[in-house]
């Protein structure tokens, strides 16, 4: 196995646009939002970038498809601008780009934005879209909540738990993440909940409810990398490092193949051996100090548990309601409220996770920093179990 | 000996109660209140092409596919008029690309016609005769209460036959009793005396009359008078052909309707699955004449007495209560289904051609290398220690069972029933289908499951006005039985 990008790159800038329902904002409007904050936070000007990448998934929705709309909105000294797609590992996408780049030598600077605006489509939840040619000829004409549910189901069979206990866990999951989002100005659903208000939720799949499901907001992210040695002739005394970016895209099993039990990601599982390997990491329950994994539905942070290696193999259920990932719990999970109250602009999602890491990491977090912490992890799931892209990424501090 | 292989039907398990029209519509015509009973409606993405398919599949379920040379499909109600149905219904059987198709239509006397000419093919040919309709009919009328949808398909050839065919006669009089324009959606339907008693009572009973004597059969001697008309007309009939008025066959009515075009061939396939050898049938079709054709059960009937489909399907009932989706189903009533409904689609013809074997069979593929069954169809191994690139063998799979292996019942997605319940099944071989459930109520579906397959409408475009057909996950037969 390839040795990797451990300790190779440094991220010196971050910023996020506020997440929401932004009727005030273009995706332009978005990203150089995000972006002054980054600038500013990293002490260069765009005249010192050598590259950079974009994430955006839904193409020409309302951001174009090519280079252009990156380029020209922050009316960059036309250096190459890459646009990478990957569903919803969209952002963590573009910034496996520009690390590789510097990684390599090819840049001394990079940068990586991940963009959507989702509120021009005209829907409450993720505009309808068709999935290709032979596949709407066959494929059911699922909703992204209703292809998650299905590991409800599943799970609630392998493990024998009864639908109503499931349901308890998962309500755990969105209330934690409400409270969370209450300490985070950016978040685009500010508002705590009861147990009692997620399970008399209207149903939208079973067995996920209106609150089961994440925000479907508008949002822009970037993150500026460079390597450790030109972080240090900048005057950075300590640095977040990238300690390992692993990615899996799905083959077909799960979707062609009789052995799959619908129960867990088998993509999540591989990524995440992966990136423990890569960092160095052999246990992860003890050296990871928070987590910003991909709940787009509660059912899939709770299955992520165990595919991440925080829960045993059906105990994800027990953990979640003894408090484990709460934000004082053993692992810290959705510390900035996750996609589920942050909100989740597909192309943005996974960079809002590394900007959460990273504020943490260098003790900037406010009212949820958490004490000390060395270790984050971010992971996204683009797709739906059935085909998937699993990305697991794993961020520390370095001393320069 | 040439006569009836094989049959089965296809009988819609959406029963509508009438009380339950009559709830709505007695306002409009208070004679509606004395009906009883119920009728079958077709599910959302059921329609006369689908009933035609599930009743075929149901007659060639021991028989080899390679034997059959025919098919005709008649109907009413076909859904395309220039696009040959009976080619899409031959290709979902898994039929051989060599086998002749033709639709037949024009007349509620199509089934019987199509019956009587497959009689008279050659004897090296297997002809499977399938009759279907979806008729429609006004909000308030009394073909509302009336009608029923199903279908039903006999397989005509030698051997051991389970009907002898005896002999037919055909008898062409334009008697407008009801019409339809090719353009319009409903019957028009005139008096029901004079039909009864210038048409029916006048037509049949000479029809009759004439080829029993032509075959020397007493009418004494026939067992079952099969006639696609209410009791009291038909026990008339019985009488003024000489025949006892008890030996009119059930015309399902009560539980199924009139159910068009297919219906003589619905009541045959009743009747055939209880009767004894030796017993003589008289099947009539009526509709711009009439035809008589003549059946002698053999001793091969036996062997049917056990699986009982009409039977069977009777019993596999879904009540539908609700009168608005009944009509929203029939496209009747166009609820605000939601932006989701707005999505284009559009076929792409180049990619359905291409796979027309995977998407018409539900067809996978199978390893070469390690035998692994996968759907769909791929030239690269899905399983995991295998991953050969190349050629896969095609396998049909849509005749298999499955078990739910995860589902979910999803009330965002755009259904014309909601919920859209789909999942994925793992099938008996191996492979898994991410796929559309249908026929199953709401809190029906369950993990572990085990599922049949059904060939039924996917998706209509709207806006270029095409059909679109795909397999889907539904209820094993008998699964309802006891518990509805």
């Amino acid at each position: 196995m390839a040795k990797g990008i451990r300790d190779k790159v440094a991220i010196i800038g971050m910023g996020c646009a506020r997440f929401g329902e932004r009727w005030d904002a273009g995706a332009d409007d978005l990203m150089r939002e995000a972006f002054d904050e980054a600038t500013r936070d990293a002490g260069i000007g765009r005249d010192q970038l050598d590259a950079a990448w974009l994430g955006v998934f839904y193409d020409e929705q309302s951001v174009s498809k090519s280079a252009l709309s990156l380029s020209m909105a922050l009316r960059l000294p036309n250096i190459p601008v890459t646009r990478v797609e990957n569903l919803c590992a969209t952002g963590t996408e573009a910034l496996r780009g520009a690390a590789y780049a510097v990684a390599a030598g090819a840049c001394d600077i990079a940068l990586a934005m991940g963009v959507e605006k989702l509120k021009d489509t005209g829907f409450g939840g993720l505009p309808e879209r068709t999935k290709g040619t032979f596949e709407d000829l066959w494929q059911p004409g699922f909703t992204p909540p209703g292809a998650f549910a299905q590991l409800g189901a599943a799970y609630a069979a392998k493990h024998g738990i009864a639908i109503d206990q499931l349901k308890q866990a998962m309500a755990h999951v969105s209330v934690k993440s409400h409270a969370n989002a209450m300490a985070s100005p950016k978040a685009h659903l500010r508002k705590e909940i009861s147990i009692e208000q997620v399970l008399a939720a209207p149903m939208i799949a079973s067995p996920l409810g209106v609150l089961d499901c994440c925000g479907v907001s508008d949002g822009a992210a970037c993150a500026i990398v460079t390597t450790p040695e030109i972080a240090r002739q900048m005057g950075r005394h300590d640095a977040v490092v990238i300690k390992a970016m692993q990615l899996v895209p799905s083959n077909g099993y799960e979707l062609s193949h009789a052995g799959w039990d619908g129960a867990y990601t088998p993509t999540t599982r591989l990524a995440a051996q992966r990136a423990y390997h890569e960092a160095g990491i052999t246990d992860p329950r003890r050296e990871v100090s928070l987590l910003e994994v991909h709940d787009c539905f509660s059912i899939t942070e709770l299955v992520l548990m165990e595919d991440l290696g925080f829960a045993d193999e059906g105990q994800a259920v027990r953990d979640i309601l003894d408090g484990c990932f709460d934000r004082n719990g053993r692992n810290p999970c959705q510390t900035d409220g996750g996609l589920k109250c942050f909100g989740h602009p597909v192309g943005a999602s996974g960079i809002r996770m590394v900007y959460e890491i990273y504020n943490q990491l260098l003790g900037r977090a406010g009212p949820r920093q958490l004490a000390a912490p060395s270790i984050g992890l971010s992971h996204n799931l683009g797709g739906i179990p059935n085909r998937n892209i699993a990305s697991v990424s794993l961020f520390g501090l370095k001393s320069l | 000996m040439r006569g009836v292989l094989a049959f089965g039907v296809c009988i819609p398990s959406l029963r509508l109660p009438r009380a339950v029209v009559a709830r709505a519509m007695a306002w409009v015509n208070p004679g509606l209140n004395r009906q009883r009973g119920e009728r079958t409606v077709c599910n959302w993405d059921e329609d006369t092409l689908t009933m035609g398919v599930e009743a075929a599949r149901g007659a060639l379920r021991d028989i080899a596919r390679q034997s059959i040379s025919n098919v005709v499909l008649a109907s009413t109600t076909l859904p395309f008029a220039d696009r040959s149905n009976a080619t899409i219904v031959a290709g979902a059987l898994g039929l051989s690309s060599t086998v002749s198709t033709q639709d037949s239509a024009g007349s509620q006397r199509a089934g019987t016609s199509s019956l009587a000419q497959a009689m008279l093919h050659s004897s090296s040919k297997n002809t499977l005769v399938i009759g279907a309709d979806r008729r429609l009919a006004k909000p308030g009328s009394e073909q509302e209460m009336t009608y029923g949808h199903a279908g039903a398909a006999l397989l005509v050839g030698d051997g051991a036959v389970i009907a002898r065919y005896v002999g037919s006669s055909h008898h062409a009089a334009d008697f407008v009793d009801h019409h339809r324009l090719a353009d319009s959606s409903f019957d028009y339907s005139l008096e029901e005396r004079w039909v009864s008693e210038e048409g029916w009572q006048k037509q049949v009973p000479a029809a009759i009359v004439d080829l029993l004597s032509e075959k020397s059969w007493l009418p004494t001697d026939v067992a079952h008078l099969l006639v696609n008309v209410s009791s009291n007309v038909g026990k008339k009939l019985a009488v003024l052909s000489g025949i006892p008025a008890d030996r009119l066959a059930d015309n399902l009515y009560d539980r199924v309707g009139d159910t068009g075009t297919g219906h003589p061939l619905l009541m045959l396939a009743a009747v055939l699955e209880k009767a004894n050898a030796g017993e003589r049938i008289v099947l009539v079709g009526f509709g711009q004449g009439v035809d008589v054709l003549l059946f002698e059960v053999t001793s091969a009937i036996d062997a049917w007495r056990r699986s009982r489909p009409v039977a069977t399907a009777l019993q596999e009932r879904l009540e539908e209560q609700s009168y608005t989706r009944f009509l929203a189903h029939c496209g009747l009533l166009t609820p605000e289904f939601g932006m989701r409904s707005e999505r284009d689609n559009r076929t792409a013809q180049t990619v359905a051609w291409r796979r027309h074997d995977e998407l018409l069979t539900l067809t996978g593929g199978r390893c070469v290398r390690c035998g692994t069954i996968q759907f769909p169809l791929s030239g690269a191994c899905v399983e995991p220690s295998c991953r050969q690139l190349g050629r896969q063998d095609p396998i049909a799979l849509n005749e298999q069972h499955g078990r739910i292996k995860t589902f979910t019942e999803d009330w965002l997605a755009y259904s014309q029933r909601p919920p859209l319940v789909y999942g994925n099944v793992a099938f008996e071989s191996g492979g898994n289908a991410f796929i559309e459930f249908t026929d199953f109520a709401p809190n029906e579906a369950a993990v572990g499951q085990e599922v049949r397959f059904v060939f039924r409408l996917k998706d209509v475009d709207r806006l270029r006005g095409f059909r679109r057909y795909f397999w889907k996950a539904a209820p094993v037969v008998g699964f309802r039985n006891g518990s509805h």
